[in-house]
């Protein structure tokens, strides 16, 4: 992962101000309440389930919609009466929204119309954009000859070369395939640091945010669930919903014996009791019949036979089912003396040989990488 | 198998021969120096050219007829912009309904269409001129250029207009420089196929022009005279060429509109 985080100290000043936006679709309730600061160089996102209303929320930073209550400030004006045309953003659309008609360069300099700049200062402003993302000497190329990937660069070069305070991204990179998205997502953050521009994300991939972001918004319903850094989003989600939308994580049914001073015991068939800090404790799902007790993947290990654990704990469990990816294998395990069943994931480093359907075998966790939600 | 495919062959060569053979016979006799329409042929002549463009009233009801085809094409393929536009990129309370009513006139008896039309217009006292028929033929036009302009609307990105928007432009200056330009083709063919519409038009004109000849009503009120019937082929050979002319300028920007968006050619015309 990309370590650009601590460069950003939290005192930098706030670059967008949501203050309680409120959004009417109708009878239908949109926005319920954001209250959100993005700060001056961050990379943000606003992750969420697709009618979440993250797309909503940033086409309202940007100006296309309109607010039913509540205000926008970006840097530190209110946006109120700022159409989007002058407001200090500019935005890379899902479809890129190149225009089709007109070459590369014209696409990329469409924004300099109303400069008054002469036209060589013009053409070099363009090349340098098209260097930035990687595309010079496109310049005279038709727009509709591109690649998908291309085009998106070009709609990133054409919004950047306005130096706008902001950058909006709506899932640049939903379109493109697999291996071209990893690469993008990495250009992306590069150049964000070069451009030192706050960006501003939307996307439904949970991993892609992971990836870029200085900070994470997960939002439900129109509210925003949580707002963290990526590393306590993963390991501490505020809810279970959160914890449901990133990442893999299993659930077992908990029950709470003691509370007090701070800390919640719970006794958990086929791991025993559990003592928790509160800071390990999260709202359940209304839904939800009792406390649950979360864990990922990755926190438990499979002991090989006689291989003693760092961890604190052992439990015996059945191996059900094994998958087998390459770099790593995921196990499905059956608790010993219950009919719950977990999964987790091993890394398959050299030595360490993959573990057979049926067979008995224990794994080692901690009480640290555990959350309880209730 | 062959002689399947060769009747087919056959099937396909009658029905293009039953389709253009007429409207091969028109040049032919138009350059034919017998007045009867009927083959042996005599000789070479142009003078039937000669002799219709001599004539005042057919040289009237030609600009009659060009300057109702103009106007009616132009204002019905802007409102049809204003339409399509409307319907592709909003909602509105009753929607399908003013749609439904605004292509209505396209599966309207055009007779019904005239007569009601002459109606209100002798009711609210207004004099039957071209410019009368001019407002009949937008009304019929309008579907054809609205079904048209709303296909090149609807396979727009709509966010094309936001990005120009959001790069700083205004909402008509987003307007004229990306969609315009983009749906260009559908305005030309919205433009031709109103303007074929219109010149080859009768009932409305008909009704509606009055005592101004149209090329329709002329033609239709010369064919009683045996005489004028080779300058009538003249004239219609004229027509002809025009027509090809415009189907090929049409063809010529709906492939130059679809190379220039990088799509591949389906074929057919407009």
């Amino acid at each position: 992962m990309i370590a650009s985080r601590d460069q950003r100290p939290e005192t930098a000043r706030p670059m967008i101000e949501c203050n309680e936006i409120q959004k009417y679709y109708g009878d239908y309730h949109a926005l319920r309440g954001i209250d959100l600061v993005i700060r001056e160089g961050e990379f943000f996102s606003l992750l969420g389930p697709s009618g979440c209303g993250k797309t909503t929320l940033l086409r309202t930073i940007a100006g296309f919609e309109g607010i039913s209550s509540g205000a926008v400030l970006i840097d530190g004006k209110h946006m109120e009466n700022v159409p989007a045309n002058s407001r200090p953003t500019n935005m890379v659309f899902q479809s890129y929204a190149i225009f089709p008609h007109l070459t590369v360069a014209q696409n990329v300099a469409f924004g300099l119309r109303r400069d008054p700049r002469g036209k060589s200062e013009k053409a070099a402003l363009v090349e340098e954009a098209l260097a930035m993302v990687g595309l010079r000497g496109y310049g005279g190329r038709a727009a509709h000859a591109l690649s998908g990937g291309q085009r998106q660069r070009v709609a990133l070069a054409r919004a950047l070369i306005l130096k706008p305070k902001v950058l909006l991204l709506d899932e640049p990179l939903s379109a493109l395939d697999r291996k071209m998205r990893e690469q993008m997502q990495v250009e992306l953050i590069k150049l964000q640091r070069q451009v030192g521009i706050t960006f501003v994300l939307v996307t439904h991939d949970q991993e892609e945010a992971l990836v870029m972001s200085d900070r994470i918004a997960v939002m439900f319903d129109g509210e925003i669930a949580q707002l963290d850094e990526p590393e306590t989003l993963y390991a501490r989600p505020k809810d279970r919903r959160v914890a449901d939308f990133i990442g893999v994580m299993n659930f077992l049914p908990a029950q709470i014996t003691r509370e007090a001073d701070g800390i919640v015991s719970v006794d958990v068939p086929g791991l025993g009791p559990v003592e928790l800090p509160e800071s390990q404790v999260s709202r359940a799902n209304p839904d939800d019949s009792g406390p649950v007790l979360g864990f990922r993947p990755e926190t438990m290990t499979l002991l090989t036979p006689g291989q003693s654990s760092q961890h604190a704990r052992e439990t015996d469990v059945v191996i059900d089912e094994v998958v087998y990816y390459g770099d790593m294998t995921y196990y499905d395990l059956r608790l010993e003396g219950t009919q719950h069943t977990v999964r987790i994931s091993m890394r398959n480093v050299f030595g360490r040989d993959v573990q057979s359907v049926g067979t008995k075998a224990r794994v080692a966790w901690s009480p640290g990488s555990l959350v309880l939600f209730r | 198998m062959s002689g399947r495919s060769n009747g087919l062959r056959a099937y396909a060569l009658l029905y293009l021969l039953f389709l253009y053979a007429p409207i091969l016979l028109l040049p032919l006799f138009a350059f034919n120096s017998g007045t009867i329409i009927a083959f042996p042929l005599q000789g070479f002549t142009t003078d039937w050219f000669t002799q219709m463009w001599g004539n005042p009233t057919l040289r009237r009801a030609l600009s009659n007829s060009l300057i109702i085809a103009v106007s009616a094409s132009v204002m019905a393929t802007c409102l049809g912009v204003f339409a399509a536009r409307a319907t592709t990129r909003f909602t509105f309370p009753g929607k399908g309904g003013i749609m439904g009513f605004i292509m209505l006139p396209m599966v309207l008896p055009e007779i019904i269409v005239a007569m009601s039309l002459l109606v209100v217009l002798l009711g609210l006292g207004i004099e039957l001129s071209i410019l009368t028929v001019i407002l009949g033929h937008t009304l019929i036009c309008m579907p054809y250029g609205i079904a048209i302009l709303s296909t090149a609307f609807s396979s727009l990105d709509r966010s094309l207009e936001e990005a120009a928007y959001d790069l700083g432009e205004t909402k008509w200056g987003a307007f004229r420089l990306i969609t315009l330009p983009l749906v260009m083709p559908g305005i030309i063919s919205s433009l031709l196929i109103s303007f074929t519409i219109s010149l080859d038009e009768f009932i409305i004109a008909f009704f509606l022009a009055g005592t101004e000849p149209t090329l329709p009503t002329y033609i239709f009120s010369q064919l009683r005279f045996p005489k004028q019937i080779p300058s009538i082929m003249a004239l219609g050979t004229v027509l002809v060429a025009l027509s090809i002319l415009l189907l090929g300028i049409g063809e010529y920007f709906r492939r130059r509109g679809i190379a220039r968006m990088g799509g591949k050619n389906g074929g057919g015309f407009l």
